[in-house]
């Protein structure tokens, strides 16, 4: 199984701001867990991701207009691509390329800021369209020219996991030559609030897998990777290949994880049967681990049921940038191509004791070691649960 | 390259769903128009049915009234469309949040938020553990899941039965908002006179329109899906050399469709791209329109692909969808072209059987 | 049944959008979760609001709340003995 070329990557976290950056971080073991400096929020002492551009110094690295309609996930996604592109080594990237970019607020950082303030003055209003998570890829495409195929995914936390299964599937279909896929979501009161109302979200530092893991911590991001036909790619790098990937629901509950975490351990299923692999053929595992009592359990199960008593080397790396919600997908795509490049896995950070319940430890100290699959687990509201294979350019 | 057929339709939306057999056309005097009520106690169970927003409701009834339809339980991927999601629940949340100015705050309405909730509540009514997707991409988010529906087809063995629909709903300060935009009208126009109209804006609806599109056909198909494409950004002069392009890669011209369904709203500012096309493309044509029926919103393209899965399978078309004096009495192939604002273009190609 | 108990049913039934129920249709010993009134984690969720809204009674543990809410009776006693007003 040949599978998707994966010739760029661009991202931006609280881990870094760019992929050097970013990968100095995740080998250091440094998180970007910290509480809140440029996000307003009444709960100052709630631990978040955040990026450390306020919104001037990113309309100041895009150069945007004044009377610009970019929204806070807009600017870093426009931000993550021109990383992109610079990776690339692509100047200009042709008209004709896609883009499929999933999110799942979208401008809703505009929307709560102006509620009150657009029936009253004209001047914000040109925020109001920015509300939509398609008006966000909308504008992303129009900063680089991009005219042809512009699509939204938003579908809660595996929103750009599934954007890169989309990407693939129009790559293999011959229907595009050339994607860009991915995801952005900036930190913002309405999901802080909503997280913070469903009495998951922890005081401290988020511990993926943990005996004694008490919720999630938010972040923010906005991560792109570059999708191409083989023919097309000529004699640039390849840096990975998506060779699966498999969406399954778990039809349990709106927002909770089935017990047997079902729709984990069909999408793990799916992915492994699309890359055309057995479950011993996959090296490593980036969980959605997100800390939250629930999550854990229901995707350490699925584990057990997708690779019986060998389950790989595994480890959420949500307790670097915490949970980037619709960005989540493309960021661990990213970490994961990166640990196929140097050969290494990022540690679950945080993590003291195995649950009661299952006994697994994840990986826990930046670990050398031979990687050529890698599965990326998504899962989200709605019972989304979204798995992706990468594997080495061979 | 698996086939797709359009084996089940249902629809939700101002007007009734038998209205092009009765003629029994509804009229509206406002410029946000709500979709006519339905039995949902018929077919969600009430405990699920407190949580509902319209768009979860209407998605979910006609998800099973399109099963029904085509005699199945259980579809094999699901795939909504919906550019604003579930408005009104993000409204309720994100007021009560202001309003408590992040005090106290229940859930519900958060977790009711997401723009998956459609498609994850179809899953957990029909406890449903397959593929489900969810697109947002203002005027062509229907397009997008139709595209993915067509992919999977030509790709996946296993996906044979698919449930693909678009929906989207109306709230008060969120609609409310885009009346300030400018994209509602300012005066009060009556649904009827919409695509006359020579004024900036439209009036804004709550639709659901969902299709059972499968690999096999039925006694009940309605029609072929042939194709669809997805075209962010055109100038009103390319529109049709565009479209052109989108046919030959059918090995077809323009002169092989003897319908087109375009999403004329009465908006001043954008209905010329529609003009370009009926003018010059298809002057020849019969052209069909709808939103004098519907109204407007992001993915009321879904409910073009209702109006011409029927057409084609009962060859009736009324004369207060005709755009045009032509008469076409054994349509073959029809033709969807439907943009907002400007932007996000989709077209999409049926077949007769 | 005391005036708490009613009050109680009459909030949850608005706040849980229970539109077709009435306060008599609900028993004082009747299981509120599973098979009972079947209510579910979601709503959990919401008496917990309610809880802190209404009687300024703060429950940061939603595991707690499974003992709190078995019943109308168990609520009105949590409350009787917490409120704070």
């Amino acid at each position: 199984m040949k599978g998707v070329a994966i010739t760029g990557m661009g991202i931006i976290s609280s881990i870094g701001r760019d992929l050097e950056e970013t990968s100095d971080s995740l080998k250091s073991g440094r998180s970007g867990i910290d509480k809140p400096n440029i996000f307003q929020t009444k709960h100052s002492n709630i631990l978040v991701g955040e990026i450390s551009f306020s919104n001037s110094e990113l309309e100041n690295n895009l150069d945007l207009e004044m009377n610009h309609t970019f929204s806070r996930a807009t600017m870093l996604g426009a931000y993550a691509i021109k990383q992109l592109l610079v990776n690339t080594g692509l100047k200009d990237i042709p008209s004709e390329t896609g883009i499929i970019s999933g999110t799942s607020v979208g401008g809703i950082d505009m929307t709560e800021r102006y509620f009150h303030d657009y029936p009253e003055n004209t001047e914000n209003r040109r925020f109001i369209r920015a509300q939509h998570p398609g008006f966000s890829t909308e504008m992303i495409a129009e900063y680089f020219g991009l005219k042809g195929f512009v699509s939204t995914i938003s579908t809660a936390c595996s929103s750009s996991a599934n954007a890169i299964m989309m990407g693939a599937r129009m790559i293999e279909s011959g229907k595009l030559k050339r994607v860009i896929v991915g995801g952005s979501d900036c930190l913002t009161k309405f999901t802080l609030n909503g997280f913070h109302s469903l009495m998951i979200l922890s005081e401290n530092n988020c511990r993926p897998f943990d005996q004694d893991r008490d919720g999630l911590n938010l972040g923010e991001a906005a991560a792109y990777i570059l999708l191409e036909a083989d023919d097309c790619i000529g004699d640039r790098k390849v840096l990975g290949r998506v060779t699966g990937y498999g969406n399954a629901n778990d039809a349990f509950h709106q927002t909770a994880s089935s017990e047997n975490g079902e729709g984990a351990y069909l999408a793990i299923s799916k992915a492994l049967k699309k890359a055309g692999i057995k479950s011993r053929d996959i090296d490593y595992i980036n969980a959605h681990g997100t800390g939250t009592k629930n999550n854990d359990l229901s995707e350490s199960f699925a584990f057990q049921r997708a690779f019986g008593d060998e389950i790989p080397p595994f480890s959420s790396t949500k307790a670097y940038t915490g949970h980037t919600l619709g960005a989540a997908g493309a960021v661990e795509a990213i970490f994961s191509l990166i640990s196929l490049q140097e050969q290494k896995v990022f540690p679950n950070l945080n993590f003291k004791s195995g649950m009661k319940e299952t006994g697994l430890f994840p990986v826990t100290k930046p670990t050398k070691m031979k990687i050529s699959n890698i599965l990326s687990n998504s899962f989200g509201f709605g019972g989304n649960c979204t798995s992706l294979i990468f594997q080495k350019d061979e | 390259m698996n086939r797709l057929y359009v084996n089940g339709i249902s629809s939700i939306s101002p007007q009734s769903e038998d209205i092009l057999e009765t003629g029994n056309l509804r009229e509206y005097q406002s410029n946000i128009i709500p979709a006519l009520k339905h039995d949902y106690k018929s077919m969600i169970q009430p405990m699920m049915l407190r949580r509902m927003s319209n768009a979860v409701k209407m998605g979910l009834f006609c998800s099973k009234k399109t099963l029904l339809d085509a005699q199945l339980d259980m579809p094999d991927a699901i795939m909504v469309g919906t550019g604003q999601g579930c408005l009104q629940d993000t409204e309720k949340f994100m007021e009560a949040m202001l309003t408590a100015e992040e005090g106290l705050l229940s859930p519900t309405s958060f977790i009711q938020s997401t723009h998956n909730t459609v498609g994850g509540q179809i899953a957990l009514d029909l406890k449903c553990t397959a593929y489900n997707m969810t697109y947002t991409q203002n005027s062509v988010s229907f397009e997008s899941a139709l595209l993915d529906a067509l992919l999977q087809a030509r790709t996946e063995s296993g996906t044979q039965n698919i449930l693909v629909g678009g929906v989207d709903e109306v709230s008060p300060a969120f609609t409310g908002f885009q009346e300030l935009d400018g994209q509602l009208k300012k005066e009060p126009v009556k649904n009827t006179d919409l695509l006359w109209s020579k004024t900036p804006g439209s009036i804004f609806s709550e639709t659901a329109s969902f299709f059972m599109l499968g690999s096999q056909e039925t006694e009940n198909s309605y029609a072929e899906l042939v194709d669809v494409e997805i075209i962010n950004t055109a100038e009103i002069q390319n529109i049709g050399e565009r479209t052109e392009r989108f046919l030959q890669t059918k090995n077809l011209t323009s002169s092989a469709i003897d319908i087109v369904i375009l999403g004329n709203n009465g908006d001043s500012r954008y209905d010329p791209f529609y003009h370009e096309l009926q003018e010059k493309l298809f002057a020849e044509t019969l052209q069909l329109a709808y939103k004098h029926l519907v109204g407007e919103n992001n993915s009321v393209s879904a409910y073009a692909f209702w109006i011409a899965s029927k057409i084609l399978k009962e060859n009736k078309i009324p004369d207060f969808i005709k755009l045009n004096d032509l008469n076409c009495s054994k349509p073959r192939r029809i033709l969807i072209y439907n943009q907002y604002l400007g932007k996000n273009h989709g077209l999409i190609l049926l077949q007769k059987l | 049944m005391s005036d708490l108990h009613t009050e109680l049913k009459k909030s949850i039934i608005e706040q849980l959008n229970l539109e077709d129920m009435e306060v008599n249709e609900i028993e004082n010993d009747e299981p509120l979760f599973g098979d009972g009134l079947g209510l579910d984690s979601i709503d959990a969720l919401e008496l917990i609001v309610l809880m802190e809204k209404d009687y300024g009674i703060k429950l940061s543990d939603p595991q707690q709340g499974k003992e709190v809410f078995n019943s109308i009776n168990t609520m009105a006693d949590f409350i009787e003995k917490n409120r704070t007003r």
